[in-house]
């Protein structure tokens, strides 16, 4: 179990200082796949730098399984990163090395028997999937495959955490798949916990079962990921949900009367829902825009609506669809503030 | 100088000759005055470059301001005298150390004493082109400092690393000619002592050649060697 408790961190600048960090708590549990998401700068690569005290929090503590990260001494802490790993958006593999060699590292660095050392790295490279690569040089991978061997390289250890920064930020979205699968799979097959840094919700959606809103170095919502994507309740987190909304939505005309339809695993398309709509209540809603996605046979995200009519056209629309299971339904909040105006 | 009488077929019998008798001797003792030099200054720049960069306030091991601040006044203090000029000021120590201050011998201390600053900051240059990253990896690996010099700070600047040491070697051979000025032996002396004192201007002009080509070999297989090294570059 991993605890923040009210942890700060400063940064001196010549601007004088810069608080990355405000009175973080969080709670990790053991085999956790955590998500910490956030735009850019609001301090997710400090907070997971905390973890292993590659940075030193101003305030607060980090508690590893009850033990106090910040106040060991240098050898405990060297011994202690070995069970707490890191994976990071540039992969950082040796490029004078080979795979073998770059995997080898953490074991020679604890002073490991070169033989033992050069098993336990094949091993590791058939897991994440390069067995034929033991003797490749980095620049000779594509990305996706340098991210597997410093994920081996990670897992050398075996360590009891796994901290991704960012580790599918520099890949395509098909090669994102299939690493954070993977990430999934060291999750379940070696019961590592792991915290997954990101700035991409879908990352969250795919790998994580807890997350963590993060926005100008505070937490802005925590908790389990499909009930803070039904119900997203910071601003943050409407943005990262809905990043096209936060453009005000200027694309489509002024006016109209627009819902947000929100999928949380709602069983797919075994209705037509908004042709159902049409006929069973006579309104003929537009899609404005829609971003859902299926995992298994269920459909997660949302979809923009525009209904025509009376405000009562669309409060029987909002109570219509709001009927089926695993669906919510929000009036879009610039058109809900534009009314409240008029 | 006169050309006419510089290149008579006498005097050009004359190079000649001495091409035979006397440059292989002159070649020895330069390139071993060199290579010596550069392996002494070696021995004393890496470290050293090591630490300008380690020892830094943001370094991986930072050493006290004060300490940093010295060893980088008495480096850029060494850089700043003239070759020429050193080898004359050091002809104490040197006695010292080697027990004459004349020939080619004596020559390996001002040589070394000139080049370790430069190899330092040819070594410091090098290892602040590793990556931030991958240090900070090693660091998240739980590695020492002085694990993280030897296990990724150097073997990730080795091209880096080849190539700047073969800028030194080239460096360090033209202060072995300069201190045949000075009592050093080789290429330098001969070209100097032989050709320039004694108007054997066909002796001076060979060995210059004779310098410039030594130059060219190492200078290319240096070159040569930083890119095999280099696994960066794909398919090799």
């Amino acid at each position: 179990m991993i605890e923040l408790k009210n942890l700060s961190k400063q940064f001196e600048t010549t601007d004088g200082s810069v608080e990355a960090l405000r009175h973080i708590n969080l709670t990790i549990q053991d085999g956790d796949v955590y998500g910490i998401i956030g735009m850019s700068g609001a301090g997710k690569s400090t907070l997971v730098r905390c973890i292993n005290m590659l940075e030193r929090p101003t305030e607060g503590t980090v508690l590893v399984n009850g033990r106090d990260m910040g106040s060991m001494s240098q050898k405990e802490l060297r011994a202690m990163r070995r069970k707490i790993t890191m994976i990071f958006q540039g992969f950082n593999l040796l490029m004078q090395r080979t795979c073998l060699n770059n995997i080898m590292l953490p074991l020679k660095l604890g002073g490991a028997d070169k033989k033992q050392a050069e098993e336990k790295a094949r091993e590791l490279l058939e897991l994440v999937g390069l067995p034929d690569k033991a003797n490749s040089y980095p620049a000779q991978l594509s990305g996706g495959q340098q991210q597997r061997v410093a994920i081996a390289r990670a897992l050398v250890t075996e360590p009891d955490v796994l901290l991704c920064d960012e580790a599918t930020s520099a890949l395509d979205p098909k090669t994102t798949h299939a690493i954070l699968e993977l990430i999934r799979d060291i999750n379940k097959k070696l019961g590592i916990t792991v915290i997954v840094i990101t700035h991409q919700m879908s990352v969250v959606q795919e790998v994580c079962n807890r997350v963590a809103i993060l926005e100008n170095g505070e937490v802005v919502e925590e908790g389990g990921v499909a009930e803070v994507f039904s119900n997203p309740r910071a601003n943050a987190t409407r943005n990262l949900i809905y990043p096209e909304s936060a453009d005000g939505g200027s694309v489509f005309p002024e006016g109209g009367q627009r819902v947000r339809v929100i999928f949380n695993g709602a069983v797919a398309s075994r209705e037509p829902l908004i042709a159902k709509m049409a006929v069973d209540c006579s309104i003929l809603a537009s899609i404005l825009g829609a971003s859902t996605r299926s995992v298994g046979d269920r459909a997660y995200g949302y979809m923009l609506l525009d209904i025509p009519g009376s405000p009562e056209d669309l409060a029987k629309a909002i109570s219509y669809l709001s009927q089926t299971p695993d669906i919510t339904v929000q009036v879009e909040a610039e058109y809900a503030a534009k009314e409240v105006d008029e | 100088m006169n050309f006419a009488t510089a290149f008579t077929p006498e005097r050009l019998q004359e190079a000649w000759d001495c091409l035979i008798n006397e440059f292989p001797f002159a070649i020895w003792e330069t390139l071993y005055s060199t290579l010596l030099a550069t392996l002494f200054a070696v021995i004393i720049g890496l470290p050293l470059g090591v630490l300008l960069v380690t020892g830094e306030k943001k370094g991986i091991r930072p050493l006290p301001a004060g300490l940093m601040g010295f060893l980088n006044v008495l480096i850029n203090l060494l850089r700043s005298i003239p070759f020429i000029i050193l080898m004359v000021m050091i002809i104490p120590l040197t006695r010292a150390i080697v027990g004459t201050s004349l020939g080619t011998v004596a020559s390996i201390v001002p040589l070394t004493i000139a080049a370790f600053p430069f190899i330092a900051r040819l070594v410091e240059s090098s290892l602040r082109e590793v990556n931030p990253n991958i240090i900070e990896t090693a660091q998240s690996m739980g590695a020492s400092p002085l694990q993280i010099v030897m296990h990724v700070m150097l073997p990730e600047s080795v091209p880096s690393l080849v190539t700047n040491i073969t800028l030194a070697i080239t460096t360090i051979m033209g202060y072995t000619a300069m201190s045949g000025a000075v009592g050093g032996g080789g290429l330098g002396k001969l070209a100097l002592a032989y050709g320039y004192q004694r108007y054997r201007y066909a002796v001076l002009y060979l060995a210059v050649i004779v310098l410039v080509l030594i130059t060219q070999i190492i200078q290319s297989f240096g070159t040569w060697l930083a890119a095999r090294l280099d696994k960066r570059l794909k398919n090799k």
